[in-house]
Parts: C-alpha cells; sequence; structure tokens
C-alpha cells in the first residue's frame, strides 16, 4: 500500500482479523469485516468506521454484501482452515481479487495450496521459527 | 476399485454399507470415534478414525492407490479441501463431493472436484418432474458441455401451435430431440406441426434455456 486508499474485505473477527481491520480502517481504507459471530465484531475498535457483516464467508451472497466486487484485497482468517481455503478460492476465482491472503495452520494443507498458486500464511510454521531462532540467538 | 469415504454421518454411513456389500474395497473416514466403534462392529475392519483434510489420515488411508475419494460430510468447506487433496497430493483420479448449498456446484467443478452432488437440487428437480401444471422441466444438465435437456409441454394458447418446425425460430444450438404426443413419439423433422399437449424434449445451451422456456411455453 503506497499510499493510496484501499477496498479490503476480511473474513474472521478474532484477535487477528479484528487487528487487521482496525489497522487499515485508522489508515482510511475502506474496511468490511465478515463473522459467523456477531458477539465476534466486540473486538474491533470503538470508532470502527467500516462494515461489520454477519454471515459464512463460504457463501457468495453475504461476500456480495461486504463489497467483495470492489475489493482490492482479501484476507482470509477465520479459525477454520477448511473455510479459509474455501473462501479465498472464491475469493480468487469468482471475485478475481487481485491480492487474496488465507491463513492456514496445518503445514501440508498450507504448502499443498501455496503450490496451487493461493497466498498462504502458516502460524505455525512460522512461529515455530520465530521460537526456536529464539534458542538459536543464545547459543 | 478402492474407493475412500470421508464422513460418517447417514451418506456416508448408507454409502459404504452399500459399497461393502457390492463388493467394492472401502474405506470410511469418520471423526467420531464413537460412531467408529459401532461401524466397526457393523461392517467390520473398514472404518477409520480420523479427520480426512489432514493429508496425514489420508495417507494412513492410502489415498495415493485410490481410485476414488467421495466426500460427504456436512460441511461444504471440508468436503472442497478433502477433494483437492485427494487430486492434488495423492494424484486421486476422481474425486467426488456432497455439495450441501446448490450454489456451491458450480464451485466445486470450477475447482477441480469431478462430480458434486447435491440433494437440494435432486430433490428439487424431482419435485419439478412430479407437478403437474409445470411446463417446462429442467431434465439433466451436462456439464462438459454446459447442455441441458429439457421437457416442455405445448399449452393450448402457446403462439406455437399449429406451427411447424421450420416455421419457428428456436434459439441458438437448440434441437429438438423428440415429441410425445399421447403414445406415440415423434422425431420432428421441418414439416412437424406443433400441437397443443405436446410434450417436446429438446436440448440446447443452457444459457439458451429461458429463451426456449419463452417460446415454448409462454409465448
Amino acid at each position: 500500500m503506497d499510499g493510496t486508499l484501499v477496498n479490503v474485505v476480511i473474513v474472521g473477527c478474532g484477535r487477528v482479523g479484528a487487528r487487521i481491520a482496525a489497522t487499515l480502517d485508522q489508515a482510511g481504507h475502506r474496511v468490511s469485516v465478515v463473522d459467523i459471530n456477531s458477539a465476534s465484531f466486540r473486538r474491533l475498535p470503538q470508532d470502527f468506521a467500516g462494515k461489520a457483516i454477519v454471515g459464512t464467508g463460504i457463501d457468495e451472497d453475504v461476500l456480495k454484501s461486504a463489497d467483495i466486487e470492489d475489493a482490492d484485497a482479501f484476507f482470509a482468517v477465520t479459525n477454520g482452515d477448511n473455510t479459509n481455503i474455501m473462501t479465498a478460492q472464491i475469493a480468487q476465482t469468482v471475485f478475481e481479487i487481485p491480492t487474496v491472503v488465507a491463513r492456514i495452520y496445518d503445514p501440508v494443507r498450507e504448502d499443498t495450496y501455496r503450490r496451487m498458486g493461493i497466498h498462504t500464511v502458516c502460524p505455525t510454521t512460522t512461529i515455530a521459527s520465530l521460537m526456536l531462532s529464539a534458542i538459536q540467538g543464545n547459543n | 476399485m478402492y474407493i475412500i469415504v470421508v464422513g460418517g454421518g447417514k451418506v456416508g454411513y448408507y454409502l459404504t454399507k452399500t459399497l461393502v456389500h457390492e463388493g467394492y474395497e472401502v474405506l470410511l473416514i469418520e471423526k467420531n470415534p464413537a460412531k467408529c466403534e459401532i461401524y466397526t462392529e457393523r461392517f467390520g475392519a473398514v472404518v477409520m478414525n480420523g479427520d480426512g483434510a489432514e493429508a496425514s489420515t489420508l495417507a494412513a488411508a492410502g489415498a495415493g492407490r485410490a481410485d476414488v475419494v467421495i466426500s460427504v460430510t456436512g460441511h461444504d468447506e471440508d468436503n472442497l479441501v478433502i477433494c483437492q487433496l485427494a487430486r492434488h497430493r495423492f494424484k486421486v483420479k476422481r474425486t467426488i463431493a456432497r455439495v450441501n448449498n446448490p450454489k456451491n456446484e458450480e464451485l466445486f467443478r470450477r475447482l477441480g472436484v469431478d462430480v458434486t452432488v447435491n440433494p437440494t437440487s435432486v430433490i428439487l428437480s424431482l419435485i419439478e418432474q412430479q407437478i403437474p401444471d409445470r411446463h417446462f422441466v429442467h431434465l439433466l444438465a451436462l456439464r462438459h458441455a454446459k447442455l441441458a435437456v429439457v421437457e416442455a409441454s405445448v399449452a393450448p394458447e402457446s403462439s406455437i401451435c399449429g406451427r411447424t418446425v421450420a416455421d419457428i425460430r428456436l434459439p441458438n444450438e437448440t434441437s429438438l430431440i423428440a415429441i410425445l404426443r399421447g403414445s406415440d413419439v415423434i422425431i420432428p423433422t421441418g414439416q412437424t406441426q406443433f400441437l397443443a399437449g405436446d410434450e417436446i424434449i429438446a436440448i440446447t445451451r443452457r444459457e439458451s434455456e429461458e429463451q426456449l422456456r419463452d417460446l415454448l411455453v409462454t409465448d
């Protein structure tokens, strides 16, 4: 993001989703957050100016109500790997969003979908290697 | 033939039961250990406890030598991922997914699932065929060619009554296959005349279906 404002859809309003949403919202970007549980939106800041949509991210109609058709970027960060994988593929193939990122906890699934051309983030391998680098740094 | 079924709900249960009975080599993967115990008692050693979306489970199930993987859990996202893992990691030739939300059928096909089975659509189409005053019924979708076989009944007020096949303008790439008139089956030619009460069977592009409906039924 080089200063231009973008439209972003985030599926999953857990700690990570809410944080991405709050950060982008404060920077003035147009943000929609989708979560199946309306209680999750409590994690958003009081002054959040974006949209909060209750529904599942694997339903095209729910994604449309989150303005996915105008989105420049899409983040799939629910706590379910399979939900993230499916919603990311909908964003990529059906709505042709240029930037789609999916969180996948299972390293094997992450590897498979990365090879299939999805931009993935695997917290398991990332965090494990950060932890390990802490020991290695002490040696 | 070796078939892996994922998901031991009612669909998976009866599917496994039938496939075992028909003599196929079958393995049912089910998450719930209690269900696995019950099923093992009933079917013998063809049940494995595990998450079918975990590559390690599929590997232990011998997915690499499976001819077909059928995913019939109640969650579309799980069925999609299980079929994609089977195809991309284990090179399974044929994958079949149950689709719970009818809107996902097309998506699954685009994402590489070979066959989708959607109970909602199946029941809907059965209802359509049973309702007597439906004048236009979708009989079959041929997915590779995006073709549909449809049946339409010619209403007495329809503008095509009394006209011949050569007289009407069918939508692009549409062919009339047969006309059912009473107990007769007529293979239509240009000279065949439409009569009220005719049942027309036609093949058409799926995008022309509406246009054909308008022509045969509502015009």
